[in-house]
């Protein structure tokens, strides 16, 4: 078989894969829309936390995952790992916008006002900006190897990065004490509770994996494409 | 003036940009006091060929070695070896004559580097220009400069990228008769030019390059009708 | 000396003489900084607020706007000239590029900064010389951190197709942490609070310029061409 043919039957399985999650994301959101206890407090508008939270949590992996394959992009040279993280970087900034419009949907019924400079919130704002300036120089770079190059630069700072953010935001925000909006060490989660948001954190990550699979696997079917032009190019 | 001499031994040397396959595995031996011309069309690979062999890009497969050492990227002792002559002066416009060749005789860590300066601007006629900035000397002049630049740490492997570009006749002629002290210096020379005429008159080598890989490599044993025939001829299929 | 540093200083020297020859990029930065501050003067009523409210903010972020324009000549110089090819062939290490065009930032940099502060001073009434040795430091910290990040994007951004465009859009993300600490820290001098106050910023700072200047020096070859 052709690397075109093997990279079409990867994204067909993967594609079927992320269908299968997408349905496992739904029953998620049936069983904390219907079975899950509201929150004494906040009322059914906290019940967006089960999305917000799991987002959250897949958006820093997803530039954890692009901070590793660059390093390893770096010392092996390998292009698949430059293929990987611009898929992880791709799916991730869409995770991250998740995380942006569910917070202010979650803060505006509960204080009042959109946007509120939570501590997570605005260390996620960052983090978009990050995956943003990452996708825009991939597209600004017309070679390969050095856009390769570039971008596994720039996916290391960014990846050292966060962790300075997250200490920037939080010495802020202990001396400027300011509304919390997710607050995952809050009081004690009941069992129902808890059962939910932990099959949301799987079923997220899982459904994160599959995009992931499934975007990887496009561009490697892009790349095969390309690399068959290329020699029948040559040849003529 | 060093004695040392160094010849230049090139195997199976490849390299691509991406899908884009600019050189597919060209070796050759240049020895000191040789010429080699390397004639080619455009996108033949030839600027490729020239930056593998100043280490200043990375091969995906294959040697140079200088004097029988492996040229590695990293080696900043390798590269003291290498002049390369291109046809953009890398001097500074902003700078004069003077002080492009001050830095460089300092960034190459020569003993005195304002002497040094001073004697290669002699060498190359531009004594009288030393204080003019770079950006207001002709083409012919820069080219000059460029040479000078090149030539300051005296490497025995001189590499030129289409040099005669832009030259007058005058210009073309004072380069041609540096070329030929270099060679009577015996230094290590390639030459890389699509200008037929004026390579062959210095060469005692003849490469085609086509499409990244060689098509003929000898010694010089035609009349240039031969070899304008033989490039029509090897050009034609690409 | 150690030749890293040794050829370092050659190339900033260079980058440095070219610089003051033709003055254009400097001066204008100059003129650029005294706007910026002339223009905060107007963004704000100053019978409803006080200066030294807005103070800090308003002189870090003209140091922002007048570094972020000196940050891209490092690499747009060579790129003019055509000439980083003469300094990947001579024998100078990759880190010594990255180490002279840093210098040479920072001098420009530095220099910009200390014709902006005393111009913000007179500006904004703000007693600065109580303060001045302390301030100086602060600044000294920040504009490291600043640098070292800069220098590495420009030389990234400098091979795009809309260089300055691009070197604001990928710098200012990594410009939260020094600048957020860095007017912490100055409105805090300025207040005269104590220094167990201005410590936890001050060690991100230092925590901060230590990664990004070790981590610049490990991969600035990688954005070279090879």
């Amino acid at each position: 078989m052709t690397a075109i043919d093997v990279a079409q039957r990867s994204v067909r399985r993967s594609g079927a894969f992320a269908l299968g999650s997408l349905a496992l994301m739904a029953a998620v959101y049936v069983r904390a829309l219907a079975f899950t206890p509201p929150e004494a407090t906040q009322g059914q508008a906290q019940k967006i936390f089960y999305i917000h939270a799991p987002s959250a949590w897949v958006a820093f992996l997803a530039f954890g995952i692009v901070g590793i394959c660059s390093i390893l992009y770096l010392a092996l040279k390998e292009p698949r790992l430059d293929r990987l993280a611009a898929s992880a970087a791709e799916v991730g900034v869409v995770f991250t916008t998740g995380v942006l419009i569910t917070g202010p949907i979650w803060a505006r019924p509960i204080w009042g006002w959109w946007w509120t400079w939570d501590a997570r919130l605005t260390s996620t704002l960052f983090l978009w900006f990050i995956y943003f300036g990452y996708l825009v120089l991939r597209g600004a770079v017309q070679e390969p190897g050095q856009r390769a190059r570039f971008a596994a630069v720039l996916g290391i700072l960014g990846a050292l990065l966060v962790p300075f953010i997250h200490v920037t935001v939080y010495l802020f925000r202990t001396l400027h004490p300011m509304p919390v909006v997710l607050n995952v060490n809050g009081p004690q989660l009941p069992p129902a509770m808890l059962t939910t948001l932990l099959f949301s954190f799987s079923a997220f990550t899982l459904f994160f994996a599959t995009l992931l699979w499934q975007r990887y696997a496009q561009a490697t079917l892009t790349e095969a494409r390309a690399a068959a032009q290329a020699e029948a190019d040559d040849r003529a | 003036m060093t004695d040392t001499t160094a010849d230049l031994k090139v195997e199976d040397l490849a390299r691509s940009f991406g899908h884009v396959r600019a050189l597919r595995g060209v070796s050759f031996t240049v020895a000191p006091g040789e010429v080699l011309a390397i004639f080619g069309p455009n996108g033949a690979g030839k600027t490729t060929l020239l930056r593998l062999l100043a280490g200043v890009l990375r091969a995906d497969r294959g040697s140079v070695r200088i004097a029988g050492s492996a040229l590695l990227r990293g080696d900043p002792a390798q590269r003291r070896r290498i002049g390369l002559i291109s046809h953009a002066s890398l001097c500074y416009d902003g700078l004069t004559a003077a002080e492009n060749l001050e830095f460089y005789a300092r960034l190459y860590g020569l003993a005195a580097p304002r002497e040094a300066a001073a004697r290669a601007l002699d060498s190359v006629g531009l004594a009288d220009r030393a204080s003019s900035p770079a950006g207001t000397m002709s083409r012919g002049m820069q080219q000059r400069l460029a040479i000078a630049r090149a030539l300051l740490h005296e490497p025995e492997i001189v590499l030129l990228d289409e040099p005669f570009t832009g030259l007058d006749q005058r210009a073309a002629g004072a380069l041609r008769e540096q070329l030929g002290r270099l060679r009577a210096e015996r230094r290590t020379v390639v030459i890389v030019t699509h200008n037929l005429d004026e390579g062959l008159e210095l060469a005692t080598h003849v490469a085609i390059q086509v499409a990244g890989r060689f098509v003929e490599c000898a010694p010089r044993a035609g009349d240039p009708a031969w070899y304008r025939a033989r490039y029509a001829e090897a050009t034609a299929h690409a | 000396m150690p030749s890293a540093v040794r050829g370092a200083l050659i190339i900033a020297s260079k980058d440095l003489l070219l610089e003051f020859r033709s003055r254009t990029a400097f001066l204008s930065s100059l003129a650029f900084t005294a706007l910026v501050l002339a223009i905060f003067n107007f963004a704000r009523d100053p019978t409803v607020t006080s200066a030294a409210d807005l103070a800090p903010g308003i002189l870090w972020i003209t140091f922002c706007f007048a570094g972020l324009l000196g940050l891209n000549r490092a690499f747009a110089l060579e790129r003019e000239n055509r000439t980083l090819e003469g300094l990947l062939l001579s024998p100078v290490s990759r880190s010594s590029i990255y180490l002279g065009k840093a210098f040479a930032n920072l001098v420009f940099v530095g220099l910009v900064e200390a014709v902006a502060l005393p111009l913000f001073a007179l500006f904004f009434a703000v007693p600065v010389t109580p303060v001045l040795g302390p301030l100086l430091g602060v600044m000294a910290l920040a504009t490291v951190g600043f640098v070292a990040v800069g220098t590495l994007l420009s030389a990234i951004a400098v091979s795009t197709r809309f260089a300055e465009l691009m070197l604001p859009v990928l710098m200012l993300p990594f410009l939260v942490p020094p600048i957020t600490s860095a007017v912490q820290v100055t409105s805090r001098l300025f207040a005269g609070r104590p220094f167990s106050e201005l410590a936890p910023w001050l060690k991100l700072l230092g925590g901060y310029d230590i990664v990004v200047v070790v981590t610049a020096l490990l991969i600035f070859e990688f954005t070279l061409d090879e």
